[in-house]
């Protein structure tokens, strides 16, 4: 008994690890000397669209950031599909983040190319097709974004929103397994918000992979995913689904939830005596 | 007055300490891009795009400026050599003025300004707008994708373009001292193919326009890589590659003509 019990354990461990397409396990990042992630557990399942929320500086995008191999983190391991980000060698890495896709918080499109040459990008990088192939797959994606007629405009010629889709269309280009937003919904309007919320549940379906979103939003993103899980200083404070989130006690997701002016998140940045600062101490 | 000391100390050690820094960060920088540049050579079409616009956006600056080098050089040479007797000379003067000196320097400088700048507000423009880390998490490698085929473009562009230079100004020379002063052609053509040597003159010139090349491109993609993301960073960026350019290939260019031509 003593001697099958690890290879139980063992077993177990790889039936939980096949089910995550992404884990951190005992993650701690700073920069410099300002840490952002504190021993930071969490999975993320094949499948399904999971958001990470929390105020600025709370770590969003560094934990995006860790995932996609842009920065290690000084303790703990980040695995994608069961492989250490931060032990892959540059080919390695390269080959993994094929398989990513990331959309990033301005879009990031190549301003010089064409939506068109934007999406077609990472095609003609990775995949040696015939131009008509390469032609008809960049028109499906911008299709699928609804916007194959602005095919021709330049990044400059387009809105928020259409180049939040463009980018969104140029990360699916390569069909990832892991689609990463970077709040997608900043400086949006209601309309385009909606469009690209119903966007990420849509494409996520449709490409059976699995997306996290980082984003404040409260109201799309609990519209459209899975779980939820709220950073705050580095650690997490809630998880759960959107439904339990709404109904939670946390002081922390109250007040994220119904936006409230203070709470654990306080509204003044630390300071001194007011009356000292305006002369009026005693 | 100890304390002032103390601090005027602590500075030049501090910006040596941060120099020495950054002339390493500098050269590790320059080792990535030359070992990640045979996709620039597999994939010509990259090199051509740079050296479209490193050099042939740089063309007409340098054709007028090398025109009105030329022009000057023979006016001033004219007029000197004329006290001497020796007018005809002035093909010569021009010509070896021009391959030896004016053409390699003036035109970096030219080339500093127009592409150095240009090379390095695109890159910082990329960096801050997360057009490179997008390229990074397409699995895409900026170094060898643009940085590589940046810094190609820019070194082969600048010896082409010091040596359009050098020819407008021969040029520029021929129309103010043979069409408008009247000096003889002849003379004037015959005197500099006799006293202008392929080797010592020409050769050397286009050694230093080669080395040039290399110092203002590799100084202009490190500063745009190297770039605060932010739009005065960018802008400080642009101005050092800019002053940093100008120094060292004015520093440069007095070892390169103490060697070549000097025989120290």
């Amino acid at each position: 008994m003593s001697v099958r019990m690890p290879a139980l354990i063992v077993k177990l461990k790889a039936k939980v690890q096949a089910e995550n397409l992404v884990e951190f396990d005992s993650v701690d990042f700073s920069y410099n000397t300002a840490p952002i992630l504190r021993n930071l557990n969490i999975a993320f399942p094949k499948g399904k669209v999971v958001a990470i929320m929390g105020g600025s500086g709370s770590g969003k995008t560094t934990l995006l950031r860790l995932i996609g191999g842009q920065l290690k983190p000084q303790n703990g391991s980040v695995r994608f599909d069961g492989k250490t980000v931060g032990d892959m060698s540059h080919a390695d890495l390269y080959a993994a983040r094929r398989r990513m896709g990331m959309l990033f918080q301005f879009g990031a499109l190549f301003t010089d190319l064409s939506v068109f040459e934007n999406v077609a990008f990472p095609m003609r990088e990775h995949l040696e097709l015939p131009e008509p192939m390469i032609r008809d797959l960049v028109l499906m994606k911008l299709h699928a974004v609804g916007l194959r007629g602005a095919h021709a405009l330049k990044p400059a010629e387009l809105s928020g929103g259409m180049a939040r889709r463009v980018a969104l269309a140029r990360a699916i280009a390569l069909d990832p397994n892991l689609i990463m937003y970077d709040e997608p919904f900043t400086g949006l309007d209601p309309i385009s918000m909606a469009v690209i919320a119903n966007l990420i549940k849509r494409l996520n379906t449709a490409l059976g992979a699995t997306s996290i979103v980082v984003t404040h939003d409260v109201k799309e993103s609990f519209r459209i995913v899975d779980y939820v899980c709220f950073l705050s200083r580095g650690e997490i404070v809630a998880q759960g689904t959107p439904e339990q989130m709404r109904t939670s006690d946390e002081p922390y997701v109250r007040q994220f939830v119904d936006g409230q002016m203070d709470g654990p998140v306080h509204f003044h940045y630390a300071a001194g005596e007011y009356g000292d600062d305006l002369g009026m101490g005693g | 007055m100890f304390s002032a000391l103390v601090r005027g100390i602590r500075l030049i050690g501090r910006l040596t300490v941060d120099g020495i820094w950054r002339l390493g960060a500098a050269t590790r920088f320059m080792a990535i891009v030359l070992l990640r540049s045979s996709t620039t050579f597999r994939r010509p079409r990259l090199l051509v795009d740079e050296v479209f616009f490193a050099g042939t956006l740089s063309l007409i600056i340098i054709v007028v400026s090398g025109l009105f080098v030329g022009l000057v050089l023979g006016l001033q040479g004219y007029e000197t050599l004329k006290r001497y007797g020796s007018a005809e000379a002035v093909g010569t003067l021009v010509a070896l003025s021009l391959v030896r000196e004016l053409g390699p320097v003036v035109s970096a400088l030219l080339f500093a300004s127009r592409a150095g700048s240009a090379i390095t507000a695109e890159i910082g423009i990329m960096k801050s707008t997360e057009q490179l880390s997008a390229m990074e998490m397409m699995a895409v490698d900026p170094f060898s994708r643009v940085l590589a085929p940046m810094f190609w473009g820019g070194f082969l562009s600048m010896p082409l373009l010091a040596a359009i230079f050098s020819a407008m100004g021969v040029f520029g020379g021929y129309l103010i001292t043979v069409v408008v002063i009247g000096v003889d052609p002849g003379a004037f053509w015959s005197q500099m193919q006799s006293n202008v040597d392929l080797r010592h003159d020409i050769l050397n010139g286009v050694i230093k326009s080669i080395v040039f090349g290399a110092a203002v491109t590799a100084i202009a993609v490190f500063e745009g890589y190297d770039a605060p993301p932010t739009a005065e960073g960018v802008s400080h960026a642009v101005t050092r590659t800019v002053v940093t350019s100008a120094l060292a290939v004015l520093a440069l260019d007095f070892v390169l003509t103490a060697f070549m031509f000097t025989g120290v």
